[in-house]
């Protein structure tokens, strides 16, 4: 299995201000891998450098250094476009144009054959789910519908490789099941998504691996499972009985009350402890449950270390 | 397969349904106003009135839209971000450029074929039927098309680098000041030292639309040479190409927001 | 990066080519349009029409004529055309922009009167221009004598000459010449002392170079057609003495019918002929002489 992205030291900086004196480091020079045929999650916090990465790997941007390079080109090589799609966040389209209209529009830019336009254009809206408002202006779309034409222009000339910003925002559950649906569909087709976001339930169910990103600086890369993994130490302990609580609490754990109901969430190790706890306070312990471990957790963990660090660094 | 002619397509394709083309109702009303005028008044020189009037409408609403549309062909599609699909594909940023360049242009020649033919109603009812020196009006026409060629490379280079409201100003000052350009050549053989420099600098600089304005002349019956033609022809070609260098190089390495 | 490279000489090529042509071509583009014709130079040939369009710009507009008006006229006169129909028409809407235009008046009128090739040669036309620049600026005495100036050099009217240098004479800050000048006026036909004098004013208080150029030509020109003459009379004179011409200027010296050898405005030596004409060495010196003139130069009475 070749890498299908290489990005090696990648970074960018900006000037900012009136005189262009101030200088901003939007990314720290990158380094990432990903693999083909997998779901990559690029994740991170709003500001983290998510979009500076993809503008500057499609070329909207150019680096201050470093490189990177697609499907075994370097990633500003022209040849490169063709089998790629990128679906921006937020994307927006040519009002004035149908459905239909912008997608054959982009058949043509992309070399799409002119017998195969059609067609192809035909099927993709089916495939988003938006068969019946071809003819429809752009400029009646709500957000969804629009996010869905997104998707269709990115997978519409058959890419290898497909790039998403954060491809469910502003999408209902519906919709963002749907989506997911179709991120899983590309796998199967056997293209390789690389795809950032900061719904992170979203990338547990679908990545493979994921990055997380916090200022510009790569936090942590690896699979999910092992992240997962990592974090799912913890018991969730439920019982009847308010003088408990002050022994709970003692071990260094978080207690909810409601009514004479309480629920503490208990590392694995101190498990032992908690129960003598409850049953010297005469509580009546009601389940013990693991704690489903998710990556919200592991993402909490990795940033409040760097945010810590970074503070640190700063003090 | 050049993806050139697509975005030209497009380009054109987003103009008509900006519904610019309604400018030429107007244009059809004044016409019509002014030829029903004379219908009713005679005053000896209908004739050079409504070349005269004909041909600075035709040029003041093309100028309109040029510099209208034309500075916000790429500003705009940076604002909205509409460009990130686009340069997404194999679209070479000088395409892009180029492309709506092409778009544009030909939405105008379109826009000033039909007022054309506006045109030439009017005067064939003004002057009751055709003339001898009635070709030569086409010749204006075509200026006037080189013109707005002009107008809309300038308009297209702001807007790559400037927001709508500079480029606006700037395409402005620029068709007002190549109108002059050649009184500013005039005004710098008369002087010297660093006056000198300056204005003959503007004056080169500046688009030179003196010698496109050949209204009045053609409103006297006068002929128009064919070297002039061809030197106005290939004028505006090394202009345009200026411009659209410059413009094509600026975007190329610009980064998008 | 390659392609960006490429993308970035080719359109840097192509700037510099096309900046350099697109120079030439306006260069050509000037020269095509010298011969072009009233209209099109005039380019809104109502002044009326003008003024509503230059939206409160009137002066800055007047200005752009004026220059329009140096620039023809001195095209015309580079090529040494006989053609200036366009210089009062430009004046006329140069002075309906801006009446207060002065040079346009004073360096305009001398435009006008003069004969090709140094002028449209439509003295008519100048004291008309001049009339209205006297209507619109009662208190400059310059315009008086520029229209005196005209009326006696290029009109032959020394009656309406002397008029308007009376008249001028009246006016605050006149020169106390004035005055003089109207005796002058009404006592002499034209001829070259008083043409000399009037040169010489014109000279003296010109503020365009134009103008003052073309008064120290006529200046020169007026003196050798004085000093010529006399100079001839003299060569006969020592003919009738000794029977034949003088050799050179030495034998004339040596005879006490000369101090010295003769010289010119410019400092070059007067030629003598052997038929006992006296000749200037650089007829192109003094553009305006009528005589000094080797025989077969013809030029038109200024």
């Amino acid at each position: 299995m070749s890498d299908v992205i290489e990005i090696r030291g990648l970074w960018k900086q900006y000037e900012v201000g009136f005189w262009k004196k101030r200088k901003i480091t939007a990314l720290q020079p990158l380094e990432l891998t990903v693999r083909e045929g997998e779901i990559f999650g690029y994740l991170g916090p709003n500001g983290a450098g998510k979009t500076t990465t993809l503008k500057l790997l499609m070329g909207l941007a150019f680096p201050s250094g470093g490189g990177a390079r697609i499907l075994g080109l370097d990633h500003q090589d022209p040849a490169v476009k063709a089998q790629i799609g990128f679906l921006p966040e937020q994307p927006y389209f040519y009002d004035h144009l149908s459905a239909t209209e912008l997608l054959e529009y982009f058949a043509q830019l992309s070399g799409v054959p002119a017998g195969e336009r059609k067609r192809r254009v035909e099927r993709m809206l089916a495939r988003v789910g938006l068969g019946d408002a071809g003819g429809l202006q752009l400029r009646r779309f709500s957000k969804g519908m629009l996010q869905r034409v997104g998707l269709a222009q990115a997978i519409l000339h058959d890419p290898k490789v497909v790039f998403l910003d954060e491809p469910m925002s502003g999408l209902d559950p519906i919709g963002r099941r749907e989506v997911r649906d179709l991120v899983q569909q590309l796998k199967e087709e056997g293209r390789t998504v690389f795809f950032s976001t900061h719904i992170l339930s979203d990338a547990e169910a679908l990545c493979d691996r994921v990055a997380i990103l916090n200022r510009g600086r790569v936090v942590t890369v690896g699979e999910v499972a092992d992240m997962l993994a990592k974090v799912s130490e913890s018991v969730e302990v439920l019982w009847e009985g308010a003088a408990a609580v002050a022994g709970i609490e003692a071990l260094g754990a978080a207690v909810h009350v409601s009514g004479e109901l309480a629920r503490a969430s208990v590392p694995r190790v101190k498990l032992d402890a908690a129960i003598d706890a409850l049953r010297g306070a005469g509580a009546r312990l009601i389940s013990v449950t693991p704690v489903q471990a998710t990556l919200e957790d592991y993402f909490m963990q990795q940033v409040g270390a760097s945010e810590a660090a970074a503070a640190e660094a700063r003090a | 397969m050049t993806p050139l002619p697509f975005i030209a397509y497009n380009t054109y394709r987003e103009a008509v349904r900006d519904r610019v083309l309604y400018n030429l109702i107007v244009f059809a009303l004044l016409m019509v106003g002014s030829a029903v005028l004379f219908g009713q008044i005679s005053i000896g020189i209908e004739r050079q009135v409504v070349i005269n009037l004909g041909l600075a409408a035709i040029t003041l609403f093309g100028v309109a839209i040029a510099i209208f549309i034309g500075i916000g062909l790429v500003s705009k599609e940076i604002d909205r971000r509409t460009l990130y699909t686009v340069l997404s594909r194999p679209v070479r940023r000088w395409e892009f450029v180029l492309g709506k360049f092409l778009g544009l242009s030909f939405t105008l020649v379109v826009n000033t074929f039909f007022m054309g033919l506006g045109f030439f109603a009017a005067v064939f009812y003004v002057c009751g039927g055709v003339h001898r020196g009635d070709a030569r009006l086409l010749a204006a026409i075509y200026f006037i098309v080189l013109e707005l060629l002009i107008v809309t490379a300038l308009a297209m280079l702001f807007s790559t680098f400037s927001s709508t409201l500079l480029s606006a100003v700037l395409a402005l000052a620029f068709f007002i000041v190549g109108t002059f350009a050649e009184d500013l050549r005039g005004f710098a053989q008369m002087v010297t030292g660093p006056a000198h420099w300056v204005a003959l600098g503007v004056a080169y600089l500046v688009p030179n639309f003196a010698s496109l304005n050949v209204a009045s002349s053609v409103a006297h019956d006068q002929p128009v040479a064919a070297h002039l033609v061809l030197a106005n022809t290939g004028y505006v070609l090394c202009y345009s190409a200026v411009a659209l260098a410059v413009a094509v190089l600026v975007f190329e390495y610009r980064n998008l927001k | 990066m390659n392609a960006r490279r490429r993308v970035t000489s080719v359109a840097a090529a192509v700037l510099v080519c096309a900046l350099a042509a697109q120079a030439l071509v306006v260069r050509r583009l000037d020269r095509i349009r010298q011969g072009a014709p009233l209209e099109e130079m005039l380019y809104i040939g109502s002044s009326r029409l003008l003024r509503g369009l230059s939206l409160g710009f009137r002066g800055l507009m007047a200005d752009i004529y004026w220059t329009r008006v140096v620039q023809y006229y001195g095209a015309k006169r580079r090529v040494r055309s006989v053609n200036f129909s366009l210089v009062y028409p430009l004046l006329e809407i140069t002075t309906d922009l801006d009446p207060h235009l002065m040079v346009a008046y004073e360096a305009g009128s001398i435009f006008v009167s003069q004969q090709p090739p140094n002028g449209a040669g439509q003295p008519d036309l100048a004291v008309q221009l001049l009339e209205k620049g006297i209507r619109n600026n009662p208190g400059q005495w310059r315009l008086y004598f520029d229209l005196g100036f005209v009326n006696y050099m290029d009109r032959n009217d020394p009656a309406a000459a002397a008029k308007a240098f009376l008249e001028g004479s009246r006016v605050p800050g006149a020169k106390w010449w004035m005055k003089v000048t109207a005796a002058a006026m009404q006592s002499k036909a034209s001829d070259p002392a008083t043409a000399r004098m009037l040169w010489q004013q014109m000279y003296e208080t010109s503020s365009d170079e134009r103008v003052r150029e073309t008064a120290r030509m006529h200046i020169v020109s007026l003196e050798v057609d004085e000093i010529v003459p006399r100079l001839e009379e003299r060569v006969e004179a020592y003919r009738s003495r000794t029977g034949r011409y003088p050799a050179n200027w030495d034998q004339m010296v040596q005879a006490g019918y000369l101090r010295g050898v003769p010289m010119d405005p410019t400092g070059k030596p007067y030629q003598l002929a052997a038929s006992g004409r006296v000749e200037v060495q650089v007829p192109g010196d003094f553009p305006f002489a009528t005589a000094g003139l080797p025989p077969g130069v013809k030029r038109p009475k200024f």
